[in-house]
């Protein structure tokens, strides 16, 4: 398994040659948000394209094929598109609000990409409540549209938001009790850490009974996080048009769709790290041959493969179900997936507690 | 599609002709052709239908002709977010405000297709006291695609002339199109909007 | 029927009889109220179904025919109230009789400018607020130009009360209480079926009041039809309800017939009733798709555009059109079956079954389907009739209304189908007597499609037609309700008034009723099984 730290270390020593230290840093930083940017929008256009695909074949048809091959430019032109397309000025809306609704969306996904274990030791920042962090920044997302929603001066949006506010509110908590629970299997909230304990096994198989039960509440949770289907009310289409984004046109538009599919990416990022071992290849204590083939796979094709096959199960939801009523939704979190949960975290502290865990 | 296989369409010869004789710059025109590759291949329509070339354009998105292809399916139900509006069946006289509010509140470059004979003329209730005598009175339109209502393939066939057209249009300097919707926009003016 | 008309007269002997087929009481206007109530509640009437109210303009006098239809003895009777003033034409409203009349009154107002006294809604129906004149009154003159102004909005509605001393005051009243959070959901919104308007007040996510808009696509096909020849008003079935076309032909053809006296053959009666059922499928198809794409399982619409797909096929095959077919025409059907119209049938026939199954193992059987449709829009039977809510809607509410049953036309009495009810009378059951509507649909289909006779397809209709002078009313069956239509003639080649009562209108007027007290996602729950298409509403 290469290391990819060495490839960072050696950038890092090559700039520390010939420049001081603060400008070092200075650098560092500019390259990484430079490349976190470009890994983002090339993510979220492959998602887009990926997404569109994935339901064409559920829906017996073909997707797009006409722009590019495979019509594998399709979300190119359509991002070309947004990019130029008008803003329009609305009168009577708050007009500060209404513009930095997108961008906090926007930065609230950016800043989970940091945290994120794209490969071994390819990682923005390893910080030792790292989990945490990513907890709490995913849901300043939720305050975008809160104010996407209300500072729109529209009903539809307003309504879109104040669904969107209760429904983060509530899916936020199975989210952190599923966390919660595979942290205490871990023992530390350091990413890096979490992927190391995975070396020898994933949690899903660790952990067994306990772990699947969080992985599956983890799945519905994140899917409600990230207001897709069959929880998207906030932007239902066929009752509120287009939810709280409805008065929202070119790039700001077009930041809220790259969003949603940047934080399916993020939620399903985050379920590889916690149940499937982040970039960790498959290990199976015990078939050391085996082992040692799936080391010469790059941990960045392990750890995006895994986010983008648990997204198409994200996906394939979205595509299957009906969509919820904002009471059942909130039934369905408070009165089942909630008391589940804390049953769930008990069962886990027990088994570790017992050693009953592989 | 390749060129030679659309009907002859003097309208876009004519402004391909023009655009020639004008001559473009290097840099500017590049980057127009980059723009008009974007705008071309990615129309995505407003979710608007009246009666029954709707249910044409719902068999549009269905599995047998699949604009999806085309990138055309990401269908907006915000007239904010869609490209252009097809106009799918009649519009009567209390429908005519809404359809040009709907113009309105569409982000430029916005289009219009008239799709179907009561949309081009009024159509089989031209004669109707409750029906407007096609929509070009209403908003400018872009492409004209007759039938009653028109084959699924007839809609595709209307809106690829409509990505032919924005392929020669400019987006630095003058800009053919824009200038025609201005005129128009002045010319049927709606009070209380400035365009 | 004899001792039923004996018995009127006994009660009102002002009221005059005439009719054969059917029989139509006169009444002046001072008694029609006593009379309705009468009507409705006499045990030997019960007349609780209110088929449509046609407005007319007899030259001199102004009026309304209103055609009643019992639940229990499937008879049908008419009424014909007149008023001589045409300045300011009045009649006694009978909403508090019939719920649904609320609404055909509006029509009627509409069209013609006739103030129901005691109606509580007396505004314009389907014209702006705004306009000038009463459109289908022979003496109307174009006045109105299209305008891309808004239209006026008032949130006030007239209301005309009788003052014991005999006097009309009229009265304003609010729609909605002030402080009402309005959300306006149309014309234009993905999930109102067309270009339906609700203005819906709501109290967080609940539905305190709806308030129905309609008029954005009314073309005023019945004015336009008292210009054309017989013949040719028949292509304008094909654009009210795009999905029932054939139905729609059906039932015109057969009005104009029965009053003309053309018997068609067999062969073209069996080909009109197996389109009629290949509609019916490929409508219900739709309505699945759609209905599951208004609760968001927008999947499933491709898998029902397949199955309508194939049925468009067959049909394009014969007529020649994907949707306006034009195929039912005088005298029988336009042009012959294709060759291989009986193959493409039993192969239909044969994939419809795994289809269904698909379909429920897809969409019905899922918990989230079961929650957000089960209990969800009840509809009492009750309601169902006082609201006129006929068709697939009406038998989820345990009321056999199909009128291929009740009053059956064409071959539908010698046929062997179920007629599909339920009990429930909510969204679910709604859903789950279309699923089944297309099972019976198939067996019709199974047992003509081997048995079309042989014979001509149309028989010798006369170039210029005229029908003798007098009124038919016929109702048939359409995919969503019963279609009624009315034919007034005065010897002329041209109809001097053609009335269709189409099943739509009575079930978008019965939405504010059902959803009260819901969820704003409910509406669309609710909007969606009830099916409505909102050309055929407008006309």
């Amino acid at each position: 398994m290469q290391d990819l730290s060495t490839i960072t270390d050696a950038i890092h020593s090559f700039l520390l040659s010939f420049l001081p230290g603060w400008l070092t840093t200075t650098v560092e930083c500019v390259l990484i948000g430079v490349g976190l940017l470009l890994v983002y929008s090339l993510l979220a256009l492959f998602y887009i394209y990926y997404e569109r695909k994935v339901c064409a074949a559920f829906q017996c048809r073909i997707g797009p094929n006409r722009v590019g091959p495979w019509g594998l430019l399709q979300s190119f032109a359509d991002m070309f598109k947004i990019l130029i397309k008008e803003l329009i000025h609305l009168n009577h809306i708050d007009k500060f609000l209404f513009a930095l609704a997108p961008y906090l969306v926007i930065i609230a996904s950016m800043l989970a990409f940091a945290v994120l274990p794209w490969g071994n030791g390819l990682q923005v920042i390893d910080f030792n409540i790292g989990i945490f962090f990513l907890v709490a920044v995913s849901s300043i997302g939720v305050l975008g549209i809160l104010l996407a929603g209300w500072s729109s001066n529209n009903k539809f949006t307003l309504i879109g938001a104040l669904r969107s506010g209760a429904q983060m509110v509530s899916y936020e908590l199975s989210i952190g009790l599923c966390v919660l629970t595979m942290v205490c299997l871990a023992g530390t909230m350091s990413v890096g850490g979490i992927v190391e304990e995975q070396a020898d096994l994933w949690f899903i198989f660790k952990g067994h009974v306990p772990a699947i039960i969080a992985f599956v509440i983890y799945m519905i949770a994140g899917t409600a996080e990230t207001n897709r289907g069959p929880f998207d009310l906030p932007e239902a289409e066929s009752e509120l048009t287009a939810g709280y984004h409805t008065e929202y046109s070119g790039i700001h538009f077009g930041f809220f769709y790259l969003a949603e599919y940047l934080n399916l990416f993020i939620v399903a990022g985050v379920a590889s790290l916690l149940f499937f071992g982040g970039w960790m290849p498959l290990h199976i204590p015990g078939w050391d041959s085996f082992n040692h083939i799936m080391d010469y796979i790059p941990s960045v094709v392990w750890f995006i493969g895994k986010a983008i096959a648990l997204s198409f199960i994200i996906i394939w939801f979205k595509w299957t179900f009906p969509r919820l009523r904002i009471d059942q939704l909130l039934s369905l979190e408070w009165k089942y997936l909630l008391p589940i949960n804390l049953f769930n975290l008990a069962l886990m502290v027990c088994i570790i507690v017992f050693g009953w865990h592989f | 599609m390749p060129y030679e296989a659309f009907k002859d369409n003097e309208y876009i010869e004519k402004l391909v002709q023009q655009l020639k004789d004008s001559g473009t710059n290097v840099i500017v025109g590049s980057l127009d052709k980059l723009i008009n590759w974007g705008r071309s291949n990615s129309l995505w329509p407003l979710t608007f239908a009246t009666s029954c070339c709707g249910i044409e354009f719902v068999s549009l998105g269905a599995a047998r002709f699949d604009m999806a292809r085309f990138g055309w399916e990401v269908a907006r139900a915000s007239p904010r977010q869609a490209d252009f509006i097809m106009v799918a069946g009649t519009i009567v006289n209390r429908m005519a405000p809404v359809l040009r509010r709907l113009y309105d509140q569409l982000a430029e470059p916005k289009y219009v297709i008239a799709c179907g004979s009561c949309a081009i003329s009024g159509g089989p209730f031209r004669k109707s006291y409750h029906v407007a005598q096609g929509i070009e009175d209403i908003v400018p339109v872009d492409v004209f695609v007759p039938g009653c209502p028109p084959r699924p393939e007839a809609m595709i066939y209307g809106i690829m002339q409509l990505s032919r057209k924005i392929k020669v249009e400019k987006f630095f300097g003058g800009v053919n199109r824009q200038e025609k919707q201005r005129e128009f926009l002045e010319t049927h003016p709606v009070e209380g909007v400035e365009d | 029927m004899a001792n039923f008309q004996e018995k009127i007269a006994k009660l009102f002997p002002e009221a005059t009889f005439e009719g054969e087929d059917m029989l139509m009481i006169s009444i002046p206007d001072a008694k029609w109220h006593d009379l309705a109530l009468t009507l409705r509640d006499d045990a030997d009437c019960s007349m609780d179904y209110l088929v449509t109210i046609v407005g007319m303009d007899w030259k001199d006098s102004l009026g309304s025919i209103y055609y009643l239809m019992s639940s229990k003895t499937n008879e049908m009777v008419g009424v014909k109230v007149v008023t001589t003033d045409r300045e300011r034409p009045m009649l006694h409203s009978v909403a508090d009789v019939w719920k649904v009349a609320c609404l055909f009154e509006r029509e009627v107002y509409d069209f013609f400018g006739i103030v129901f006294i005691g109606n509580p809604d007396m505004r314009r129906l389907f014209l702006s607020i705004d306009w000038k004149g009463f459109p289908l009154r022979k003496d109307y003159a174009e006045q109105n130009e299209v305008s891309v102004e808004n239209e006026r909005q008032s949130d006030m509605t007239d209301t005309y009360v009788e003052l014991p001393d005999g006097t009309i005051e009229k009265k304003e009243v609010a729609v909605f209480e002030p402080g009402e959070f309005v959300v306006n959901i149309g014309p234009q919104h993905p999930a109102t079926h067309g270009v339906l308007r609700f203005r819906t007040a709501v109290d967080g996510e609940e539905i305190k009041k709806i308030d129905v808009y309609m008029g954005y696509i009314h073309r005023g096909i019945e004015k336009l039809c008292e210009d054309l020849t017989y013949p040719q008003t028949l292509p304008f079935m094909d654009r009210m309800d795009y999905f029932s076309a054939h139905n729609y032909h059906h039932g015109l053809c057969i009005a104009i017939e029965k009053a003309a006296g053309i018997q068609i053959s067999r062969r073209a009666e069996v080909i009109r009733v197996m389109m009629d059922e290949l509609s019916r499928i490929a409508s219900h198809c739709l309505f699945i798709g759609t209905y599951c794409m208004d609760l968001g399982a927008t999947t499933m619409l491709f898998y029902t555009l397949r199955v309508r797909e194939q049925i468009l096929d067959i049909m394009e095959k014969t007529c020649g059109a994907r949707m306006t077919f034009n195929y039912d025409c005088l005298g029988g059907v336009m042009q012959d079956i294709a060759p291989d119209f009986q193959k493409d049938v039993k192969e239909l026939l044969e994939v419809l079954p795994k289809n269904i199954k698909e379909y429920n193992k897809i969409f019905t059987g899922n918990v989230i389907a079961k929650n957000r449709m089960e209990g969800v829009g009840y509809l009492s039977r009750e309601d169902a009739i006082a609201y006129a809510v006929t068709g697939p809607s009406g038998r989820a509410s345990n009321w056999a209304c199909d009128m291929r049953k009740l009053r059956p036309y064409s071959i539908y009495s010698e046929l062997d189908f179920e007629e599909v009810t339920a009990t429930e009378g909510d969204s679910m059951a709604r859903f789950k007597v279309r699923m089944r509507e297309m099972e019976e649909s198939a067996k019709i289909l199974a047992q003509l499609v081997d048995n079309i006779p042989e014979g001509e397809y149309c028989v010798k209709v006369p170039k210029v037609l005229k029908l003798p002078v007098g009124r038919w009313f016929t109702v048939v069956e359409g995919c969503r309700g019963a279609f009624g239509v009315y034919i007034e003639s005065d010897g002329a080649t041209k109809p001097y008034r053609v009335k269709l009562a189409p099943p739509c209108l009575p079930l978008a007027g019965v939405v504010d009723h059902i959803t009260r007290g819901t969820k704003i996602a409910d509406l669309i729950t609710i909007g969606g099984s009830l099916d409505y298409i909102v050309p055929d509403m407008d006309r």
